[in-house]
């Protein structure tokens, strides 16, 4: 007898009974919610709904992740994040609790060791940002926070390993969540072999994160043409031996993009230049050039200048929690869409040592800003690169580089994503003027709901929704809370009020274990 | 701190209703009093809590006005703390004015810089375990 599996009859239809699920064979897992993804989005929502008093065997996490922060860790580190670096977050964005105090700034100067090293944060903290830049946290910290606060709410208690397929809605309310577990899964003794595992539950919460890392166009193409993957990467990959081998011989590299992950690897390697004596010389290649501040409205204008836009975070901070937070809410889809774009877009933060690595570029003739529609990018003489541009004057310039690193992108079509696909075609979910899912403003996927169950998500697919730092760590905790509240709401635990709250962050202040 | 007018209104009054009350109550037994009976202090202290709360609403007016040209739409916890300045000088003379007897300068000065202090850490910390929500409600509590 073969295993069971998926039948052309389920994956063709958008609903399913309990008895076609039997009749494929497929076993079946009862569990009120199911979050699938297991990153940062999924530790949110768990985070919360333990903090509300859900126990940990009313949810399910399916997810082919060790730890909530891999994902995470995995594109911090090749976008030139290491442990010790910090990263572009606030500091009262606490992804490991609910209540962002104590901040990491707050945490790093408990935990600091030097009477210096205790006031430089909480220093930052008060002078930015008109006189200091924005703090922000190592990354390790993250990291380090995250693991203690999965500990506590019995994270790995509530994990299932495997790639989540399909969601679709069950006949009679709720979802039926097909997971493909790993190789060589075995079910329980005495069920019969099955390829996938089905789980039955009232509430989906997706948080699957970025579909897939966003190439160029003219890259990818070049990059097949040639089967050239290691002279032209992108920033989300791997990429260290492109620095190690710029140690070696003088070199030069081309570096597309100019939002945060560009500056990254820009001072990566302008300062591989200044402490490691490499010899690169960076083209860095601008599409639009901001030479001077965006907007014209002295109300809502942004910092520009010497080709980058600036601003602390993704987003003005008031998106997060202040009145651009309150105007978006009241705005239709395209309105959305349309402030979510102004306030957004491409930037990068504005960091004293980072302008003065780049301005010390300029005048050395290392760092070289070019400005240009690119026409071609072809093989050249000694195993170069060449990048035709046009600039803005139309004429022709031909860039010659050892390495193009594209720091354009990391987000694709949603898509792009099987499940989300999948949902688009066959759950009723539809696209919001900004192109990802169509979201309620309690971060319930529109046209998804099957009473008494309902669909949410959080994170990058649901930008273009009521909020814009979905894809941050504080948007992800807003989006939890929401989605926590609406679940209380329909009697999925309680509204967490001011003693609760209280209770609770005593709890977590002392690193108690919540029960259950 | 990135609030909205009437998150910065109600945070205002929560706020001096609930710790700069209770500060206030405990404070002034120690406060440098130059001989004034500490029934008439109460009523002195107490008095310039209300007129920090009843003239709040005009500074937070012009504080939202700035906070207009700034393109992240926030108030930097300096700021928030630098409003001591003018707005403890405008709540002396009221003080003064309407009692004629007191308080001291040196009463009211600790007293307000005390209290604005207790007041600021709370906000910029604390209130965020009590009230779950308020940072992402631009500091509305209703």
């Amino acid at each position: 007898m073969t295993d069971a599996d998926l039948t052309a009859d389920l994956i063709s239809a958008r609903r399913w009974t309990d008895q076609d699920v039997a009749a494929a064979r497929l076993p079946m897992i009862d569990v009120p919610l199911v979050s699938v993804g297991g990153g940062l989005g999924s530790f949110a929502l768990v985070d919360t709904l333990r903090v509300a008093g859900i126990p940990s065997n009313a949810i399910r996490v399916l997810t082919t992740l060790d730890r909530p922060d891999q994902t995470y860790e995995y594109l911090a580190s090749a976008s030139q994040i290491p442990r010790h670096e910090r990263i572009r977050s606030d500091s009262g964005s606490t992804i490991d609790n609910i209540w962002g105090f104590p901040s990491y700034a707050l945490r790093e100067a408990w935990n600091a060791k030097s009477i210096k090293e205790k006031m430089d944060p909480l220093l930052q903290v008060f002078l930015e940002p008109v006189f200091a830049d924005y703090y922000t946290p190592r990354s390790g910290q993250v990291y380090e926070s995250v693991v203690r606060e999965s500990a506590r709410i019995n994270w790995n208690s509530m994990l299932v390993k495997g790639v989540v397929r399909m969601v679709r809605a069950r006949h009679g309310g709720g979802y039926f969540s097909v997971l493909t577990p790993p190789r060589g899964w075995r079910p329980p003794p005495g069920q019969p072999p099955s390829k996938r595992i089905v789980f039955r539950s009232s509430h989906v919460h997706l948080a699957v994160g970025y579909p897939g890392v966003k190439f160029l166009d003219d890259l990818q193409a070049y990059r097949q043409a040639h089967d050239d993957f290691h002279r032209v990467v992108n920033a989300y990959e791997p990429h260290e031996y492109v620095y190690e081998e710029l140690l070696r011989r003088p070199s030069t590299v081309l570096v597309r993009g100019s939002g945060i992950v560009a500056t990254r690897i820009l001072v990566r390697l302008l300062e591989d230049r200044e402490r490691k004596g490499a010899q690169t010389t960076v083209l860095h290649l601008f599409r639009h050039y901001i030479d001077k501040p965006q907007g014209d409205d002295p109300k809502f204008r942004r910092l520009g200048r010497n080709g980058f836009a600036y601003q602390g975070f993704n987003y003005p901070k008031a998106a997060w929690g202040g009145q651009l937070k309150e105007r978006l809410e009241r705005l239709d889809g395209p309105g959305r869409a349309a402030l979510i774009r102004q306030m957004g877009g491409t930037n990068t933060p504005f960091r004293r040592e980072w302008e003065a690595l780049l301005q010390r570029g300029r005048q050395g003739g290392w760092y070289q800003q070019w400005i240009g529609e690119v026409a071609s990018v072809d093989p050249g003489p000694n195993g170069t690169i060449t990048t035709t541009i046009v600039d803005p004057q139309q004429r022709s310039v031909q860039l010659a580089a050892n390495f193009i690193i594209d720091a354009t992108g990391l987000e694709s079509d949603i898509s792009e994503h099987r499940l989300l696909a999948d949902l688009l075609s066959h759950g009723g979910a539809s696209r919001s003027a900004f192109g990802r899912l169509e979201m309620e403003p309690s971060f319930e996927v529109a046209g998804t709901r099957n009473d008494p169950g309902r669909m949410y998500a959080s994170g990058s697919a649901t930008l273009g929704g009521y909020y814009a730092g979905v894809d941050s760590f504080l948007g992800l905790q807003y989006a939890a809370l929401r989605i926590a509240d609406d679940l209380a709401s329909i009697g999925f635990g309680e509204r967490i009020g001011v003693s609760r709250s209280v209770k609770e962050w005593f709890r977590w202040m002392r690193n108690a274990p919540i029960p259950g | 701190m990135i609030p909205t007018l009437a998150g910065r209104i109600q945070t205002r009054l929560f706020l001096l209703a609930t710790v700069g009350l209770a500060w206030t109550i405990v404070v002034v037994p120690v406060l440098p009093k130059r001989g004034a009976p500490i029934g008439d202090v109460y009523a002195a202290t107490i008095l310039a809590l209300f007129v920090v709360a009843l003239f709040g609403a005009g500074w937070e007016l012009l504080y939202h006005a700035i906070q207009q040209y700034r393109w992240e739409k926030d108030w930097p916890i300096l700021y928030a703390l630098a409003e001591a300045v003018p707005e403890g000088v405008v709540a002396f003379v009221v003080v003064d004015a309407i009692v004629p007897t007191g308080p001291s300068p040196i009463t009211f000065f600790f007293h307000f810089v005390t209290t604005w202090v207790v007041v600021w850490l709370t906000a910029i910390g604390p209130l965020r375990m009590v009230l779950l929500r308020w940072r992402f409600r631009g500091g509305r509590i209703l």
